[in-house]
């Protein structure tokens, strides 16, 4: 059913989809699709279709997990058994333990953890369709998840990943892209403080490659970030009136 | 203050209903507005995605080829299972599935299987030894309440959005062929739950309804008005006299749903 | 020294809103002398005072505010109250029976059971304790009948209005009396149950549209309108 395909970037430079080699692939962003969650958004990213939800900040339970002077904040990063080409069991497998775990330590650099003393913060993010990028893509989701659910926060969080595949280094690895390319490095990235919060590699790279990398990941990040404003505030503006000066009553 | 109806609300919800009516101005055997969107996740064979008031469920078939039950060789696979992931509610905890997502996938997979609504002989490559498994996966997005039946109708729905690729045999082994059949469905079950509310009957209770009814019965009926599978649940009662009324009603409504649905 | 943002524009989190010789106020945060967003809200500037004004936001307690919540649990000498915060909250038996706890005299169900709303004042709340509740006051104690409505608790103020202009406008047109819990918890009581989903109406409607001008026209006349159309669905 998928055959190996022979080259992953023609002779004119352009990717498996067309895309030339610093192009992101499309990005749609819809915040605040979960009626009982606290905060919740949708993302499309390329074929990725996730969805992230906050609920907190709560009393923490069990209690002995509670901190004293902080917040605790949780994540579960999952993938539906329908999300990939070969069903996959819905029990957590320990992939998506370990990038539950760096999901959550892209996170809590932006949220101000210091505010809710023995509270907890629950981040849950569930891939409905994967397609190269899901943690990424989880970061850009489930920091506006958190935005919306009132928490304060110095910055938004957003991800994106630069590789390389044959000798470009390229922008926003697809699912092909990603098994059969030479490197992966996802970046998350708190634009206005210029702070990386999430930083992987897979794969080999130059030193040179690896810098170029992560300055297009930078790159690709800054502009999901204008997107990922607009979907916050489009949720947020009024139908028909704009914003004027309050009358006097 | 999630979990917990108020006693003034109880009261409420029993003071409408004693005069017919509930909280969003339904009456008794209306359901809420429903939406439903086929092939929402393309790298799944099947999908689609219901909105029964503001419940949420997506369910996505994966069909993988298998090995059949040793008791049925001639026949291929069907196996539902249920996440009630935490997203949906804050009462939902990450982990194994427990008894309330267990029910659920086994009610949705009765209904389907009861009602034979998949030719499974059709599923067959090599009897006895290679058959296809068909996959429903139910996932629940955002709980306000009957998950039973938005998860059977995103099932229904999914499985009649479903494509298996073609094949051939050659030399014994599988080859997949370009193309694609639709999955075979012979049957549309429509699955309806009724929540009992002190001496009332309520088709498709609401969180706040099922928070303070005393039992429900879900009931599935194929295209010939059979019923194929029933569910009491609740720690309540019903009397048999209201089981038969519930069973009226299930029949009159699955009627009109069938008809919009074209099913 | 610069202010980058006019007043009234929608911020999120992060965004740069002034430098220097400002005072950084509600849901803002200072670094390097430059006073960023906290939250997703609508910038305000009174003198040398930034401000955003939340759009959604959740209630952290103080002390001296009403709040309204539901008993959740009965202890051994108290309930535990969900007054719709992080934290839960705390009201002693001896608060409620204006006495010391007798625990072999006092059926603490009888007095409060869990799922009974009550409309409290914070006495005290503090980063190392969860907050506690009293009732012993007048207006204050158990609610019987009404509909409960949750808005963001930022908005309460513009809920109010003006010296209560807002709130006493929608009291009167709908007939129907309100308490406003600062916890973003609302109580309804009207003489019907349609009377009192119309000011869960309008109420959700001052939230939704508090940043804008003109609304307490608008909301008066939404009210007018759906009273008179009432009036004519009934005559028909």
């Amino acid at each position: 059913m998928n055959d190996k395909p022979e080259k992953l970037i023609d002779k004119k430079g352009l990717r498996l989809d067309g895309r030339k080699a610093d192009e992101l692939r499309p990005v749609k962003l819809e915040v605040g699709v979960i009626p009982n969650a606290d905060g919740s958004a949708y993302i499309e990213h390329g074929k990725n279709k996730i969805l992230a939800a906050v609920y907190g900040p709560r009393e923490v339970h069990p209690k002995h997990l509670a901190l004293q002077d902080r917040t605790v904040m949780r994540c579960r990063y999952h993938m539906a058994p329908f999300s990939v080409q070969e069903r996959k069991s819905p029990a957590p497998s320990r992939r998506e333990i370990e990038v539950s775990k760096v999901i959550r330590e892209s996170l809590e650099p932006a949220v101000f953890m210091e505010y809710y003393p023995r509270t907890m913060v629950n981040v849950f993010v569930e891939v409905l369709q994967a397609d190269g990028g899901t943690r990424c893509a989880s970061i850009t989701a489930a920091a506006l998840a958190l935005a919306d659910s009132g928490i304060p926060m110095k910055d938004l969080v957003v991800a994106c990943a630069a590789g390389k595949v044959e000798d470009t280094v390229v922008l926003d690895l697809m699912d092909t892209e990603d098994k059969l390319g030479a490197a992966d490095v996802p970046v998350a990235l708190m634009p206005n403080l210029n702070a990386v919060t999430l930083l992987q590699m897979d794969g080999t790279l130059t030193h040179e490659e690896f810098e170029k990398a992560v300055n297009m990941a930078i790159e690709g990040c800054k502009q999901i970030y204008v997107m990922q404003k607009e979907a916050l505030k489009k949720k947020y503006m009024n139908v028909s009136e704009g914003i004027k000066e309050e009358a006097e009553e | 203050m999630a979990s917990i109806v108020t006693r003034v609300k109880k009261k409420q919800i029993s003071e409408l209903m004693d005069k017919k009516k509930r909280m969003d101005d339904r009456d008794l055997t209306d359901y809420r507005e429903m939406k439903i969107e086929q092939g929402i996740i393309e790298r799944a064979e099947g999908s689609a995605r219901v909105l029964l008031g503001k419940t949420e469920v997506v369910v996505g078939i994966k069909i993988e080829m298998g090995e059949p039950f040793p008791d049925t060789p001639n026949d291929g696979v069907l196996t539902v299972n249920a996440e009630l992931t935490p997203i949906a509610s804050p009462k939902f905890e990450a982990g194994p599935p427990d008894e309330m997502s267990i029910e659920l996938a086994r009610i949705v997979d009765r209904g389907i299987r009861e009602s034979k609504t998949i030719n499974t002989e059709k599923l067959v490559i090599e009897p006895g030894k290679k058959v296809f498994v068909v996959f429903v996966d139910i996932y629940v997005l955002n709980h306000d309440g009957n998950l039973i039946d938005a998860a059977a109708f995103a099932a229904m729905s999914a499985l009649l959005n479903t494509k298996m690729a073609n094949y051939e045999i050659k030399d014994g082994e599988v080859q997949i062929k370009p193309g694609y059949e639709q999955l075979p469905i012979r049957k549309h079950p429509i699955t309806i739950t009724i929540a009992k509310i002190g001496d009332k009957l309520v088709v498709d209770p609401s969180l706040e309804e099922e928070e303070v009814m005393d039992a429900r019965i879900s009931m599935a009926i194929d295209d010939d008005e059979n019923i194929c599978a029933i569910q009491k649940g609740g720690s309540g009662y019903f009397e048999p006299d209201e089981i038969f009324e519930a069973a009226k009603i299930v029949k009159a409504k699955a009627k009109e749903i069938r008809k919009k649905m074209n099913w | 020294m610069p202010i980058f943002l006019e007043k009234r524009q929608l911020v999120t989190p992060g965004d740069l809103i002034a430098e220097g010789e400002y005072v950084a106020g509600e849901n803002t945060f200072v670094e390097k002398s430059k006073i960023y967003a906290a939250r997703v809200g609508i910038v305000e500037y009174e003198n040398k005072r930034v401000d955003v004004v939340a759009l959604k936001a959740f209630y952290v307690p103080r002390p001296g505010d009403i709040v309204i919540g539901t008993i959740t649990e009965v202890g051994f000498n108290g309930w535990t109250v969900d007054i719709n915060s992080p934290y839960i909250a705390l009201l002693r038996a001896s608060d409620v029976l204006s006495r010391p706890f007798k625990p072999q005299k006092d059926d603490l169900p009888q007095v409060l059971d869990a799922g009974d709303l009550v409309v409290a004042k914070i006495v005290s709340y503090d980063r190392t304790h969860d907050p506690q509740l009293t009732v012993a006051e007048p207006g204050l104690g158990k609610i019987t009948r009404g509909q409960i409505i949750k808005i963001t608790p930022t908005k309460i103020p513009r809920v109010i209005g003006k010296k209560g202009s807002m709130i006493s406008m929608i009291k009167q047109e709908t007939g129907c009396n309100i308490i406003l819990g600062l916890n973003g918890v609302v109580l309804i009581t009207g003489k019907t149950l349609e009377d009192e989903q119309l000011a869960m109406r309008a109420l959700l409607k001052v939230e939704q549209e508090s940043h804008t001008s003109g609304l307490t026209d608008r909301i008066t006349q939404m009210l007018k309108e759906e009273k008179s159309n009432k009036e004519e669905n009934k005559n028909e």
